[in-house]
Order: structure tokens, then sequence, then C-alpha cells
């Protein structure tokens, strides 16, 4: 056979010959066992009467469109087995994630190639298709010849994943560690491309696959999803895990998913969480959601106002994980008053002992932890900030709101 | 205390929306023409539908928008998972048919109710078409849903003029419990085309699919079921004025029988400017309002159903069936309007007929669905719901099948 692929649709249907070249029955469905190999169809399923048999897949000689030949015609019963993946029944029609191409696909057929493996032929699953060309192959399968239809079909356009970009979708555990379905290409893929990925499934998918991804993953991708679907999502989780994933936000953003909850499960995932950012978490909380209070997080950095540009390296070398968004340093007094705010950039054209008092913005501009919401963010146009500092009732300085903040709530509106 | 019953208000509003609307849009140019001639025919008398209409209604509604919050999909997308694809393709030729056809009969709508105040056809349209199209692709879901809810509020346009018109409102009361039947075959054909038009395929679809949008979920149903059931209260709250309206302002001197919705409103004009002027308005804003929502709920559908990129937050390069399919289903329905000589009537009738024979196979897909173990878990109908959903889908495909029968028969006529 000078074509090596097969379709799904073409298999479906398709004769079984023993050895002396009489038909047995057709192909009904295929299945793959991944624990065992991941690409390589390990089963036919066919129908003979009423009974299913199944065709391991060192049982077969040949594939082609003409039929199955068998070159071991020893068949067992079929009986269910929660290993298998089965094309027709766990696949087709199902949705699934394509993970290059960041989105939610429904599978129409699967494309297999013809490989040989010790002396026989057997399937490996190649690509998913979707699209016009796999529902063309669909809607008339079975009703023209299997090489017309490969001949009609060749004038739409095809549309194709490869299997190793697939993620399958399956909410319940105990089958996911039987079909061997990975979280890795989720884990790889960034937050925000997997947050629109959450956001398109079902509830029980959205569920299943952050209790199964590590929750560091799992906080940044939660962060860039909806509101309303932020809530859904932790109150479906076990509250460990939950707690868990607001531990690994940033402490503004597990405030604002924790307020979007009802007041008892918000509590329940408080009392579960580590040490470190509850209490910031718990006093974030308390602000109201359009205040300066509510917008701001507690993820910055302030020094002593008699602190120098090494003093500030220094520091910075130890809080490493603030770096990918920080741009500003704060200084403070001795009562923790805020006296003033260094961009950060300056400290490259100073040497060490340079004190960072003389770094910093001629005019220090903050608000109080009340400030209304549309101020905040007009302070922000009118003196182009990249971050505006917040200060309590005695000046303490309190929290930091940055751009990143401002701008999600210029989307919401 | 009050935090949590604050809560619960707050929930309330969130999921408002998918039920009201549904329920709206099925008062489209179609609906308020099956009602006022059922006044202007027989004035009271057929008031008492209207009890069972909407308890059907309800029973159809409550398992979409519950399928909708259990599962987190739409129904198409269940009809593909379940049935596959060619059953999903059949279903979904069919539902781009019979909503090309109520696409057609709103643009309709909107030309005869904008010709009441003097306007064009050949301007009201074109403009519209355009408005309706760049409103949906253009707009966000949650932009345009809240225009959608300001349209609804609209409706209540009717229920001024029925009150303006001054009806009887002792027999208005008597006959909306008083059954009525006569063998007379206008009179049947009136009742079968009043239930024909309240239950309609693409309502079962738009529905689940706004329910989905919404991320309303299991947890919040009970809010979600509230607002359905009001949703469809208040749909049957309006057709009962403008029976009334109709009833009052036309039975009661001479019952006649009507050519179009706009006809009913010309009807009302010896009550008043206020009336007349109310009436047509609320036709342009169903008509408008339907001329939105259609095109819409049948291209996601088909693109879910098919597997196609969907949504209005995708661009056209990303989803082109998607838009592609929504420009034509709007540009081709709103121009069949201004071609002179196209047969309108015939048009209406064969969408009517195709619809038909779509509802019984939607309806029993969906209840098949709805008891699905693996899908709905704790939520499938009980034994007792499953009883009414059964009596109401054979007594829909009946009827249905009258009007599809009495289409047919009129179809030869004309």
């Amino acid at each position: 056979m000078v074509d090596q692929r097969l379709f799904f649709t073409e298999l479906l249907g398709l004769k079984v010959f023993d050895l002396k070249g009489r038909t047995l029955g057709v192909v009904k469905d295929a299945a793959i066992v991944p624990l065992l190999d991941p690409v390589r169809v390990d089963r036919y399923l066919i129908g003979s009467g009423a009974a299913w048999l199944t065709v391991r897949h060192d049982q077969v000689r040949s594939i082609s469109l003409d039929g199955i030949h068998l070159r071991d015609e020893n068949l067992t019963p079929y009986h269910s087995d929660e290993y298998m993946l089965r094309v027709v029944r766990d696949l087709l029609d199902q949705q699934i994630i394509d993970a290059q191409g960041r989105k939610v696909v429904r599978v129409t057929d699967v494309t297999f190639e013809i490989q040989q493996e010790n002396g026989g032929e057997v399937l490996w699953v190649l690509d998913i298709d979707i699209g016009l060309r796999a529902i063309f192959r669909r809607l008339v399968r079975g009703l023209l010849p299997r090489p017309w239809i490969r001949r009609l079909q060749v004038k739409i356009p095809p549309h194709s994943i490869r299997w190793e970009f697939c993620n399958i979708l399956e909410p319940d555990p105990q089958r996911r560690l039987r079909l061997n379905i990975s979280n890795r290409l989720l884990e790889g893929m960034h937050p925000a491309d997997l947050a629109d990925i959450v956001e398109d499934l079902t509830p029980e998918h959205r569920e299943a696959i952050f209790e199964n991804i590590d929750s560091e993953v799992a906080a940044d991708a939660l962060s860039e999803v909806d509101p309303g679907i932020q809530a859904s999502i932790l109150e479906s989780l076990e509250t460990e895990k939950a707690a868990d994933i607001v531990g690994e936000m940033a402490p503004d953003e597990a405030a604002d998913v924790l307020a979007e909850l009802e007041q008892e499960t918000s509590d329940e995932i408080l009392e579960e969480m580590e040490h470190d950012p509850k209490e910031e978490v718990r006093e974030l909380l308390e602000f109201k959601e359009d205040s300066a209070g509510g917008m701001m997080n507690t993820e910055y950095i302030a020094l002593t106002d008699n602190a120098t540009v090494a003093d500030a390296i220094r520091v910075l070398k130890s809080n490493e994980e603030l770096m990918e968004t920080l741009n500003t340093l704060f200084l403070v007094d001795g009562q923790e008053r805020l006296t003033a705010a260094v961009p950060l950039a300056r400290l490259f054209l100073h040497d060490g002992g340079t004190p960072l008092r003389s770094l910093a913005v001629e005019t220090l501009i903050d608000v109080p932890v009340q400030e209304d919401r549309d101020r905040v963010t007009e302070l922000f146009d009118k003196y182009n900030l990249l971050a505006l500092p917040v200060v309590d009732n005695d000046r303490k300085l309190t929290g930091v709101i940055t751009a990143d903040d401002i701008i999600s709530v210029l989307r919401e509106k | 205390m009050w935090k949590r019953s604050r809560y619960k208000i707050a929930v309330f509003f969130a999921v408002i929306g998918p039920g009201l609307i549904t329920a709206n849009v099925d008062n489209d140019a179609g609906g308020i023409f099956t009602y006022s001639q059922a006044g202007a025919k027989w004035g009271y008398l057929p008031l008492w539908t209207l009890i069972p209409i909407t308890l059907l209604l309800i029973v159809t509604q409550e398992m979409c928008s519950r399928m909708g919050a259990v599962t987190g999909k739409g129904l198409s997308d269940l009809i593909r998972e379940e049935f596959g694809l060619r059953t999903t393709f059949f279903v979904m030729t069919a539902l781009v048919v019979v909503n090309y056809g109520n696409i057609v009969s709103e643009f309709a709508g909107i030309a005869s109710s904008l010709e009441l105040f003097g306007i064009s056809r050949y301007l009201s349209v074109p403009v519209c078409a355009f408005a309706v199209w760049y409103l949906v692709v253009k707009g966000t879901y949650r932009s345009v849903e809240k225009i959608f809810l300001v349209s609804c509020t609209i409706y209540v346009t009717y229920i001024i003029s029925g009150i303006l018109i001054k009806p009887d409102w002792k027999q208005a009361v008597i006959y909306s419990v008083r059954p009525v039947l006569m063998l007379e075959p206008s009179y049947i054909s009136m009742l079968v085309a009043m239930v024909g038009t309240s239950i309609a395929p693409w309502m079962q679809f738009y529905l689940q699919a706004a329910v989905v949008e919404k991320g309303i979920t299991a947890k919040e149903y009970a809010q979600s079921r509230i607002e359905v059931i009001l949703g469809c209260v208040l749909t049957d709250v309006v057709a009962f004025f403008i029976i009334v309206a109709c009833a009052g302002a036309i039975w009661a001197h001479g019952p006649r029988d009507i050519k179009d919705a706009a006809d009913a409103a010309v009807g009302l004009k010896p009550f008043g400017q206020y009336a007349y002027f109310l009436f047509s308005a609320g036709l342009f804003n169903a008509s408008f309002f339907a001329a939105c929502i259609l095109p819409l709920s049948t291209t996601y559908s088909v693109c879910e159903g098919l597997g196609f990129e969907s949504g209005v937050n995708k661009r056209f390069s990303e989803a082109p069936v998607f838009y592609w399919l929504y420009t034509f289903l709007i540009a081709i329905g709103s121009a069949v309007i201004l071609i002179s000589g196209f047969n309108l009537v015939k048009m209406i009738l064969l969408s009517q007929v195709i619809n038909g024979v779509l509802l019984p196979f939607i309806l029993i897909f969906m209840i098949l669905l709805i008891n699905k173990q693996k899908l709905m878990h704790e939520w499938t109908n009980s034994r007792f719901y499953n009883f009414v959903a059964w009596a109401s889908v054979a007594l829909m495909i009946g009827l249905t099948m009258a009007l599809v029968a009495l289409s047919i028969q009129d179809m030869m006529r004309t």
C-alpha cells in the first residue's frame, strides 16, 4: 500500500478475515492502552453476531482498505476494560485540548499510520482530525466506497492536530490514572492561555484540571480566569487543594478571589492556608473592593530612609521572586511612614555608596487606603505611574497598586 | 444573616438574563401576529390556553436550563456527544432552515412596524440588518445582554396599550380560566398556532447556551429556575394583553381576520394615538430583538455542534465559519424582504412546517439527555417530572403535527 495512512472512519466497519480468508466480523471500535503504548492501537473490537471479540494488535497480519487479515485467529470475547481508551466511546465527538493551538476542540476523526511491527501491521495514532474534511468523511462514511471518499475529500482543506499535542479530558481521577493522562502539556502552557482554555470547559473538567496540576501553575492560571469562574472552581475543589492554590497566588489576587466566595467557604480556605501569606490576605480582605485598599497588593520592598544603593541591592537579591514585576522601591522612616519612592532603574546608574534618598522621585504621589477606585486610575493616568504606594491614616506604608491592577480594572468596565 | 441574604440576592441578579430573554424573544413578530389574530377573531375566548401554554413552556425551558447549569454544555454539544455527528448534522441543517424562516419573518416585522411610522422598508431593513450585525459582532456578550434586558422591559408597551383600549376586564378574567372548546376548524387551528408559536426549537438551544455562557452552575440553579419560570410567566402576561387589546379594539366592533401584526396595530388606532403608537413600537422592538437573537443563536448552535470555532470574542480569522454563517443569515434574511413579489407567506408557512417536524426530535433528545445519569448525576428528572415531560412532549407533538398539516394545507392553497 502506497499511502500509509488510514482514517478511523475507514477502519470502522472494515471486514476482519481469518487465516482462510473467511469473514469473522467487522470493526466496531479500536482501543489504545496508554499505559502500554501511548500511540499504538492495542485492540480492535470486532462485532460478529451479537457478541464482540477482541483482536490484539499482534494478531494482525495486514491492514488495508480491503480489510484486516489476521495471522492468529485465537480471539477472546470483549469485556469492558478500564485501561482502554476506546476511540468511538471515549474520543470521537468529545472535546480535547489542543495544547499547541491552545484551544478546546472536538474530535471528528482520527488519522492512523500503518506501521510494520514484528512481521505484522499495526496502527499508530498520528493526528486528531477536526474541521470540514473530517466532517465530510463522517457524513458519507458507509454511503460511498472508501476509495471514492478519499478522492473526493482532497478538495476540502484538512485540519488536524498532532496526537502528541492532544490533552484528553477525563473528570474521573481513577480513570485518569488508568489511562495515564498527564497534565504535562497543560503545565507547559502560558498561564493566560491555560486560563482561556479553562473558561471554555465545563465545570467538572475545570475541577479535574485544577485538582491535578501543580499548585503554582494552578495559581498563575487561576489569577487570569474570569472572577465568576474563579469562585466556582475554588468552591468545587477540596479545601486543602484550594488553600494550596490560593497560598501560591499574590496576596492581592488571593484576596480578590476569596472576596468572590461565600463567607463560609473563604473562611475555611483561609483557615487551611499555610502561615506565610495568610495574615496579609486576611487584612486585604477587610478593604472594600473598589477602594485603594482593595486594589493594592502587599508585595513591595521598603527600606529605611538612610539606606544606600548597596543596601537596596542586597535586599533585592534576597527577594528574587519579586523581580519579575517590581519597578519601584519605597523608603520609610522609623515609624514605617512613607517618605520617598525610588525607581528601580536609577539604581544601575549609581555606585553602591549613594544614599537612596538622593535617587527618589521629586514628587511623591500616594493615596490613603480608602481612596476611591476611579480616583486611583485617574492618578495613574495623570502622573504616568507604574506603581502607586498606599498609606494608612498614620501615613504608614501598607501596600502598592501596580499598573497591571489598573489595567484589570479598566478592562472590567 | 444580612450578609447571607444579600449574597442570595446578588446570586439572583447574577443569573438574570437567559430565562427572561429567551421567553421574551418568544413573543416575536410571529407570536404577536398569532396572538393578535386570536384576539381579533375570537375575542376573549382563547385566553384560557395561556395557562396551559405557560406550563408547557416552563416544563421545556426548565429542562434546558437545568441541563445547561449541570453539564456546562450547550444542547448542540450534548446532542453531538451523545448521538453522534450525523444526527447533529441533520438537526443543525433543519435548525438553520427553520431559523432562517423565522429571521425572515422578524425582518418582515421590522419592515411593517416601521412603515406604520412612515419609514420605508428600503431604508429600515438594511439599516436594522446592519445594526443587528454590528451589535453582536462588535459588542461583548455582557454589553449585548444588557441591551437585550432593556429590550425586555419595552414589552411593557403591550401591557399599557392593552390597558388604554379599556377592554372588558370581567370577560377577560372569566375566559382566562374557562376553557372553551369548539369543533370549528378555524378555532382549532388558531389554538394549535398559539401553542405552536410558543415553543420553538431555537429557544431550547438559545436558553441552554445562554445559561452556560453566563456561567450558571448547579449550585446557583435554584435561582436560575426562578428566573426561567418568571420569564415564562411574563411572556404569557404580555400575550394576555395583546389578545385582550385586540379583543377590545377589533373583535368587540366586528370580529375579523387580520393580515399581519401591523394590521392589528392599525385596528387599535380608533382608541387613540398612544395605544396605536405603543403597539407598533412594541412590534418593532420584538422583531428587532428576535432578529438579534435568532441568527446568533443559530450560528452558535451550529458551530458548537459541528466543532467550529465560535464566539463573538473571537476574531474573524479565528472563527470564519461562525462569522460567515452569522452574516449570511442576516444578509439573506433581510434581503428577501426587499424583493418585490417574494411570497413571504409561503416562506413563513414552510418554516412553520419544518419547525413542527424538528421540534419533536429536539424535545425527545432533551428528555433522553436529561435522564442520563452520566451527564446529570443527581439532577435527572424524577419519575413524576418525566411523566409530565413526556405528556407535554406528546401533546406538543400532536399539536405541532396538526399545525404542520394545516400549514401544508394552506401552502397548497397559496
